[in-house]
């Protein structure tokens, strides 16, 4: 992006530059950090500010996907082209290794969004981790609008948000004990358009599935979910060819897509910026278990 | 060009904050319909008579059970002209310190007060956070004003009482509206039913308010972040890079200006400022850039690369305004650890001289801090730092007390006696000292 003449940042830059300052204290403050990579559209954007960070030298810290398994085939596609783009070092903690030997029960609904825990808090712990790069950002839910950009997790992962450190200006306060760790979100204050905004400005690319395309999709609980071996359609339920595309990604059984006829950046940020609904309520089924569904998992160490 | 500003919320518990919030944010068409359908169904479900817009904001499950608010909400809501980040604080004494984590990076505090009951301890508190912090902005939302049936005299009244507790902690430039939040008169648009009031809505004002600081105005300080030094992981043609990467404190740095290092005092001048492959000219706060040297000179993190027009001293001895925000007591004698930019260094608490007393805003004796106390302290530090007056530089001049054995935030600290009006007072109280 360039600098408008006036001597003042722009939102976007503003944002930028907050979120470069946050992931150069995490690296000179902690011995091992990780950033939380599934191939979604904020954690692209986090690892793309993490590129711009240390530029000229390399991204210093691997990333991190916690599989479920249950993967848009694109999106896989584009995790390991942008891995191996970058020369970074790739962890997966996968659901479907916990699933096979018997650590993890599948859920009787099929989806795994909930069952990531688990691996995660173990590949932290495994990995030695201290810092844990994540792409939660305040807008999307409103637990997430209490956590702090550094949140520390106790020796089992949890979040205690009645008990958050004050954080002060800029000074982030990342010390912690031995077995604990700290969760940290450099895109805290963006809201869904920033990010939108700032993919079209940085002109960055992104899985396929994020624009419009045609595809085979049903009807579930309100949400429009694909056809695949993981989510297929029930009793009553009529398969059709839409045109849609992804608000997010998460578990392909249980994200939903949104009808929409976006087919270039531009075009989303048009439909983000007229949107009604959020795009956790648009897209996951998990979000609208109950008032407090996200904060309870959050608690238990989910992401 | 969208600009960005950033509003902490504060007032006493019932004022009514979480509903300003929820009404600024439904009014200013920034609730989606999923969220406030939720928020209608639980409204229901409490029997309330219509939507209870603080579920908006009230996000953990304790805050909705015990209908307040205990931490910091962050929420986002922009008009075309600007876009917004509210911190949502609490009312409650137990969380004046989620205030303090608010009104940290707040550029404008609305303080709300309930024109039926005026000023409360919390608002006193809390005008002394936005006055001890230098929050450039402070705006008193006078609410409830449809529960005295829009009274002129009562809100003249109130708007008086706030406006003289304000002077009195050093704030002089408070504007002050009528409104209900419940209702939503003068939070987006101008109320009718207020015809005696002439200024503009909440959000008008927040509209216009002067963006804050000026690059120019203030010298250069930049603590460095770390050493970007790609060796031989870039290619040939960055084997011998070097630069110092972080964000720009105050001020503005061009190419070719002459820089001291603190605490070192070495002196280089800047050949480059590099940003993501794009070689600047200048870059100013609060950018985050790399900066190139001419010369090889020692630097790592926990430096303040600074101007040589205007170079801060350094020392070892910090007098300082302090919020206290931790459960235990501070004590004389107390090691902790301070954060300052960059860099954290041991600290020992020398003395404790007084503390604010908010009823009358003046110093008294204390022996000791205890949780929500602000005080004024003296540090010796383990190793020097540029340490500037926070009055001045709220970028270099504020620091963190930490708890060396488990990592808590102790407490928010300000170099210089951040209350100006009080200073005078400090020399004449008692003061708790180690002994030597």
């Amino acid at each position: 992006m360039t600098l408008t003449d006036e001597r003042r940042l722009t939102q976007l830059q503003w944002l930028e530059s907050e979120a470069i300052h946050i992931i150069r204290e995490v690296v000179s403050e902690f011995e091992k950090p990780v950033l939380l990579f599934s191939g979604g559209k904020d954690s692209v954007v986090m690892l793309h500010l993490a590129t711009k960070a240390f530029w000229p030298a390399p991204v210093p810290f691997p990333v991190l996907h916690v599989d479920t398994g249950h993967n848009f085939p694109e999106v896989l596609a584009y995790r390991d082209a942008t891995v191996e783009r970058l020369g970074l070092r790739l962890e997966v903690a996968s659901v479907q290794d916990y699933i096979d030997d018997g650590r993890l029960r599948e859920r009787s609904d099929g989806t795994r969004n909930q069952l990531q825990t688990q691996p995660l808090l173990d590949a932290i712990t495994d990995g030695k981790f201290d810092a844990v790069f994540g792409g939660g950002r305040r807008d999307e839910e409103k637990a997430r609008a209490k956590e702090r950009v550094f949140s520390l997790r106790d020796e089992f992962g949890q979040w205690d948000p009645r008990n958050q450190r004050p954080e002060l200006w800029n000074l982030y306060n990342g010390r912690h004990r031995p077995g604990e760790h700290v969760r940290v979100f450099p895109l805290s204050n963006w809201t869904e358009l920033d990010v939108w905004q700032y993919i079209g400005a940085e002109d960055i690319a992104l899985p396929e599935l994020y624009y419009a395309h045609h595809r085979e999709v049903f009807e579930r609980d309100g949400m429009l979910v694909a056809v695949s071996d993981v989510s297929l359609p029930r009793e009553g339920e009529t398969v059709e060819k839409r045109q849609v595309r992804y608000r997010t990604v998460g578990d392909m059984s249980c994200t939903g897509a949104v009808e929409s006829d976006a087919v270039t950046v531009d075009d989303v940020i048009v439909e983000v910026a007229a949107t009604r609904l959020t795009e956790r309520g648009a897209t996951r089924a998990d979000d609208r278990a109950s008032e407090a569904a996200m904060e309870d998992r959050k608690k238990e160490g989910y992401f | 060009m969208r600009t960005l500003l950033r509003l902490a919320t504060a007032g006493s518990v019932d004022d009514g904050k979480s509903t300003l919030v929820g009404r600024l944010l439904f009014d200013s068409k920034s609730v989606l319909a999923d969220q406030f359908d939720a928020v209608e169904r639980v409204s229901r479900d409490r029997g309330l008579a219509s939507a209870d817009l603080a579920l908006l904001t009230d996000g953990l499950r304790s805050e909705r059970e015990q209908g307040i608010t205990i931490d910091v909400a962050y929420r986002y809501f922009a008009t075309a002209e600007r876009s917004f980040i509210l911190a949502d604080c609490p009312g409650h004494v137990q969380y004046t310190r989620n205030t303090v984590t608010g009104a940290s990076t707040a550029d404008v505090v609305v303080l709300l007060v309930d024109v039926r009951h005026g000023i409360q301890e919390q608002t006193r508190r809390h005008l002394a956070v936005a006055s001890l912090l230098r929050v450039p902005h402070v705006v008193v939302v006078v609410n409830k004003i449809d529960l005295v049936d829009f009274d002129e005299d009562t809100y003249t009244r109130v708007s008086d009482e706030v406006l003289e507790s304000a002077r009195s902690l050093g704030l002089y430039d408070v504007a002050t509206i009528p409104v209900s939040a419940l209702a939503g008169d003068n939070v987006v648009d101008r109320s009718e039913r207020t015809p005696w009031y002439d200024g503009p809505s909440l959000l008008t004002f927040l509209e216009q308010l002067s963006p804050v600081g000026d690059p120019h105005s203030e010298p250069l300080r930049f603590p460095v972040q770390l050493v970007i030094r790609p060796q031989s992981a870039a290619g040939e043609e960055f084997r011998d890079y070097r630069g110092y990467a972080g964000q720009v404190a105050s001020g503005l740095v061009r190419v070719g200006d002459a820089i001291t290092v603190q605490p070192s005092g070495r002196t280089s001048v800047v050949t480059g400022i590099d940003f993501a492959g794009q070689e600047l000219d200048e870059a100013f706060a609060p950018q985050s850039v790399t900066l190139r040297l001419q010369d090889d000179i020692d630097i790592s993190r926990g430096d303040l690369i600074v101007t040589s027009r205007s170079v801060p001293p350094v020392t070892q001895d910090i007098d300082g305004t302090i919020a206290w925000l931790a459960d235990g007591n501070l004590v004389p004698g107390t090691k902790v650890l301070l954060k300052h930019g960059t860099k954290t260094v041991q600290a020992m608490v020398k003395v404790i001289s007084g503390k604010l007393d908010l009823d009358d805003a003046r110093l008294l004796p204390a022996q000791s801090l205890g949780l929500n106390d602000i005080g004024h302290v003296t540090l010796r530090l383990a190793a020097p730092i540029p340490a500037e007056e926070y009055l001045h530089a709220r970028g270099t001049g504020a620091f963190l007390l930490i708890d060396a054995q488990d990592g808590t935030t102790l407490a928010a600290g300000m170099v210089g006696d951040a209350l100006l009006d009080t200073k005078a007072e400090v020399e004449a109280v008692s003061a708790a000292t180690v002994p030597a």
